[in-house]
């Protein structure tokens, strides 16, 4: 009898995938130095399954939900998982963009950096894994099991290169708020279950999510599983104010490990609010729309501000991707107030622009990540101010990581600017909402979104200028090298996501709608079907149109007509010479300007958001030294009172623990009279 | 036919930008020195500028980059595109859909951040401190621009540049004081993006104040040539921009070519008209320091903002 193969979107395909995955991680640890087997065959496997599992999840978009239950599990709570349309579009996410990671990582490896290679071959499979079953998971059991799976791989992930106290600091803080915001997560799920009950009155316990579907909750508790999973999924995600692992964690992590974190493991986050708030929770209310979208915007601000006065390269990425992860909030605040509103096509415009920038961070931020993991490798240096003049030397790094930077800064025609675009649009319909003050306020809200772009913009020139232009600050720079074939094919798979997704922006909303419609009835699919594949109309050709191919050939023709014509009637004569030194011969790559220098002007005008710390020199030192140290308000406001807080509370346990047996067995008879008496009682 | 005539009065368009944009520019220089009791140079002086660079040779630092000689052509192309988008002749143009406001900021971002990195690319001082203090001007400049088209969008309903030419030139007449906010907003932008007085001076080299000019300070002979086009292509879509938004009469709705008759002329009579208030601010006002133009921007931001919310409390009728 023939093995009956499944249809390409069924469920049992990403099911097999992530099986696939853990063997490949598996059999990392058959030969764990063996750097060719690892680097050169499980990698590259790893990639193609990424790959696979994007094409199978592209295939369920818009197929009907599909449900299986594991055997795997406790007794009465078996694995339930479940293959819908949100599912897909996530997986979709993580497989193209782990397909380009897994590629890269496969020859960005090097012997000798902490972690035993097949190790991290397993812990890398592994986050792969329970990231997709975080996506797949259908009951509040298998999601915590798959969610803290994902936060424990890639703690140890993070924590590759363990002998630096460092990045051992780094990742005991990612996993410290990893589990504040499970906690969160984990009474969401139980507000969402009992709908506010203390005991399970209707007599089921089953945790799935079809169960907290069926439950009706009323205002409070709804605003409370809510606001557990704001809280929950925003520590995961780096919302404001618990933010701080970010920054921490992504430079510490390698490369690869940062791309994927950034890219994809901050969407399972969006994923999770997007599923416990649009697909769990019925009717959202107005004021929770407002919330997120102010808390949205707050962070998107402070990442900005604070990307662009970083001088470590991967530290400034870190920031980019806060300011992101609020754009996305931003996003699904609109959503939540539209929805609540019952203004669903409003509502699916303002998800299709979150989803649609969720594809496009995963996409240019794990480019930015991987190039300066080549630059990282290339020249042994972080810091901003010891690069310089990289594109000489590394040109394929160098262009490709134009092509992130334009996409990040959201500049058409590439993929960053088409989903800011749709943010911007939705904005434009918040007069309309009924509702006195929130449609006067909320328009107001595009200026801080306008002005967090702008800065992005800023931060990024920063980032490509100070890297790859200009001369290099450091004489070992001359001897970089550019990034071997496996990681430019990884780099370049993302690059062309950026362009792809750019430039067919019909195509990709076309596809968008399948994940809208089954969570507010509405997508745009048929409006932007209805004007071609060309034009972009979400809503009508008259009221707001985008053609980025057309934006894109008119410029390519216009440079390819003007260089034609320039050379056709005067010449093409260049001559080499020193650049103009101003009279004053002496100069030297020193006296660029530094990062620190080119974020001057932004620490100037938003001075209060920073607490910065200068030590300048006087006239008298001997050897004079400029230091300028920016730190974050929030740890001296908030992180550090709680953990003292914390330390204090733990201090006076902590007398409790004499370190003497028969203390201790005073304590166990003081309790068993106590609870002699209670229960007598 | 229609289709065709529209065609024609697109390339029409662009023709006319970039042959009026260095006259628009020897105008303006032109009237500042009148005003500043000088004698005035050609009205012709920006076109023999550019044929002298276009002859000359290019001479490029050691360790200039294909990024560094690639740039003045993207720059060229985006301002290119821009004047393309603008109406100024018709509001019926076939490349009106390909970007509508929210793009055009884009587009203006796009040329911004490629001076700034070709400004970079040398490594000496001064390309990097213009190009520092250009993202400066930028970063302020961009949102207040956009909030700006903001108001205009949402009193029109509408992002596309035609769309709202339409409504402001062609549907019934109504008092929008929201307009005026953003119109003062516009202006304070306009002075910055296009390097006037204020904010930047264009006829000066002296080190410590210069910002566009410390940017391509080590460019020449062609590359220089069309950086320069570029500019004076900024300046004149900025005004068209100006014109389209706040005086939007005389611009033909549809694409007729005997609509040139009036278009032709109302679009010279404004432009001589802005390009003399444009001189008479210059020679009004004082180069600020540079730290000061956070405050001159900021507050350009506000009023677009204000000018946004005037809108939405007095305008909408609710």
């Amino acid at each position: 009898m023939p093995l009956p193969i499944p249809e390409l979107f069924s469920i049992d395909w990403p099911l097999s995938l992530v099986v696939v995955w853990l063997l490949i991680g598996g059999a990392g640890l058959l030969a764990p130095r063996n750097l060719a087997f690892v680097g050169k065959t499980l990698y590259p496997l790893g990639a193609l399954v990424g790959l696979a599992l994007a094409v199978v999840a592209f295939e369920a978009l818009g197929e009907a939900p599909q449900t299986r239950v594991l055997v795997l599990g406790l007794p009465d709570l078996p694995f339930h998982l479940r293959l819908d349309s949100l599912s897909a579009l996530f997986l979709l996410l993580l497989g193209g963009t782990s397909a380009g990671i897994s590629i890269y990582a496969a020859g960005y490896l090097r012997s000798g950096e902490g972690t035993a290679p097949g190790l991290q071959c397993l812990e890398y499979h592994l986050f792969l894994a329970s990231m997709a079953l975080v996506l797949l998971a259908d009951d509040a059991y298998a999601f915590m099991v798959a969610w803290e799976s994902m936060a424990f791989s890639s703690f140890f992930l993070v924590t590759s290169d363990h002998r630096k106290p460092e990045i051992r600091r780094a990742g005991y803080l990612y996993l410290l708020i990893a589990h504040v915001g499970a906690i969160g997560i984990l009474l969401s799920f139980g507000v969402l279950q009992s709908g506010g009950a203390l005991s399970a009155s209707n007599g089921v316990a089953d945790y799935t999510f079809a169960h907290m579907r069926a439950t009706d909750h009323d205002a409070f508790w709804a605003s409370a599983a809510f606001g557990l999973a704001v809280f929950g999924f925003g520590a995961k995600a780096g919302l404001l104010p618990l933010h701080v692992w970010l920054p921490e964690a992504h430079p510490a992590a390698p490369s690869p490990v940062s791309a994927m974190m950034s890219g994809v493991m901050l969407k399972t986050a969006i994923y999770g609010i997007l599923r416990v708030s649009f697909d769990l929770l019925h009717h959202p209310l107005w004021w929770w729309g407002v919330l997120v979208l102010a808390l949205g915007l707050i962070t998107a601000l402070f990442g900005a501000v604070f990307s662009a006065v970083q001088s470590d390269m991967k530290r400034l990425l870190a920031y980019s991707s806060i300011e992101n992860i609020g754009l996305l909030f931003v996003g699904i605040g609109l959503a939540l107030t539209f929805r609540s509103f019952d203004m669903n096509t409003l509502a699916a415009l303002a998800l299709t622009a979150v989803l649609y920038h969720g594809l496009n961070h995963a996409a240019f931020k794990s480019l930015l990540f991987l190039c300066t993991g080549s630059v990282l490798h290339a020249t042994r240096e972080r810091s901003l101010g010891k690069l310089g003049g990289l594109i000489h030397h590394m040109p394929w790094v160098a262009w490709l990581a134009l092509l992130g930077v334009l996409a990040s800064a959201g500049l058409p025609p590439l993929n960053g600017f088409v989903s800011e675009w749709l943010l911007l649009q939705a904005f434009l319909f918040t007069p309309g909402l009924p509702h006195g003050y929130i449609n006067m306020l909320i328009p107001v809200a595009a200026a801080a979104v306008a002005l967090t772009a702008a800065i992005a913009g800023y931060a990024m020139v920063k980032f490509f200028g100070i890297v790859f232009l200009g001369q290099p600050r450091e004489e070992k720079l001359t001897l970089a090298h550019d990034a071997g074939i496996l990681e430019r094919v990884g780099m370049s798979w993302l690059g062309i996501l950026c362009i792809l997704l750019g430039l067919f922006p019909v195509f990709v909303i076309d596809k968008l709608d399948a994940v809208t419609r089954p969570l507010l009835g509405a997508g745009l699919g048929e409006a932007v079907r209805a004007q071609g594949w060309l034009l972009l109309a979400p809503i009508n050709a008259d009221r707001a149109s985008y053609e980025p191919l057309v934006f894109l050939l008119m410029i390519v023709a216009v440079v390819a007509l003007t260089f034609l014509i320039v050379r056709r009637f005067w010449h093409g004569r260049v001559r080499r010479g020193a650049p103009w030194d101003c009279g004053f011969p002496l100069q030297t790559a020193r006296m660029q300007d530094t990062a620190e220098g080119f974020g001057q002007p932004l620490r100037q005008v938003f001075e209060p958001f920073y607490r910065l710390t200068r030590e300048l020199p006087t006239s008298f030192d001997k050897l004079p030294r400029y230091r300028m140290v920016v730190e974050d308000h929030f740890w001296y406001w908030l992180y550090l009172p709680v953990a003292h807080v914390a330390d204090f509370g733990s201090r006076m346990v902590a007398f409790l623990q004499q370190g003497r047996i028969s203390i201790y067995l005073l304590f166990s008879f003081v309790t068993l009279v106590v609870l002699l008496f209670l229960v007598r009682g | 036919m229609e289709f065709a005539s529209a065609i024609l009065l697109q390339v029409l368009e662009l023709v006319l930008a970039l042959l009026v944009a260095p006259l628009l520019t020897g105008w303006v220089n032109q009237c500042r020195a009148w005003l500043q009791n000088r004698s005035a140079p050609s009205l012709w002086l920006p076109y023999r500028q550019l044929a002298k660079l276009f002859e000359k040779e290019v001479v490029l630092a050691h360790n200039a980059s294909g990024l560094f000689r690639a740039a003045p052509y993207f720059i060229f192309a985006c301002m290119v595109l821009a004047s393309a988008i603008v109406p100024t002749l018709s509001t019926d143009l076939p490349f009106g859909p390909a970007a509508d406001v929210i793009a055009l900021v884009g587009i203006f971002a796009l040329a911004r951040i490629f001076i700034a990195l070709a400004g970079m690319d040398v490594g000496t001082s001064f390309g990097t401190l213009g190009a520092r203090r250009e993202m400066l001007i930028g970063f302020l400049a961009e949102p207040a621009l956009l909030m700006v088209f903001f108001t205009a969008s949402l009193i029109s309903h509408s992002t596309s540049l035609s769309t709202i030419v339409e409504t402001f030139a062609h549907r019934e007449f109504a008092i929008h004081p929201s307009l005026a906010f953003a119109g003062v907003a516009f202006t304070m932008v306009s002075l910055a993006e296009n390097a006037r007085v204020p904010i930047d001076n264009p006829t000066t080299h002296l080190e410590l104040t210069m910002i566009h000019e410390a940017m391509i300070l080590e460019y020449s002979g062609r590359h220089l040539a069309l950086i320069e086009w570029a500019a004076t292509l900024k300046m004149y879509v900025y005004s068209c921009l100006g014109l389209a938004l706040f005086f939007p009469w005389g611009i033909p709705q549809g694409a007729l070519l005997s609509n040139l008759l009036i278009a032709l002329p109302s679009l010279a009579v404004k432009l001589g008209v802005g390009g003399f208030l444009l001189a008479v601010i210059e020679t009004a006002s004082a180069k600020m320091r540079i730290f000061r133009a956070p405050e001159f921007l900021g507050t350009a931001f506000m009023m677009a903002v204000l000018g946004m919310l005037v809108h939405l409390l007095l305008e909408t009728g609710k």
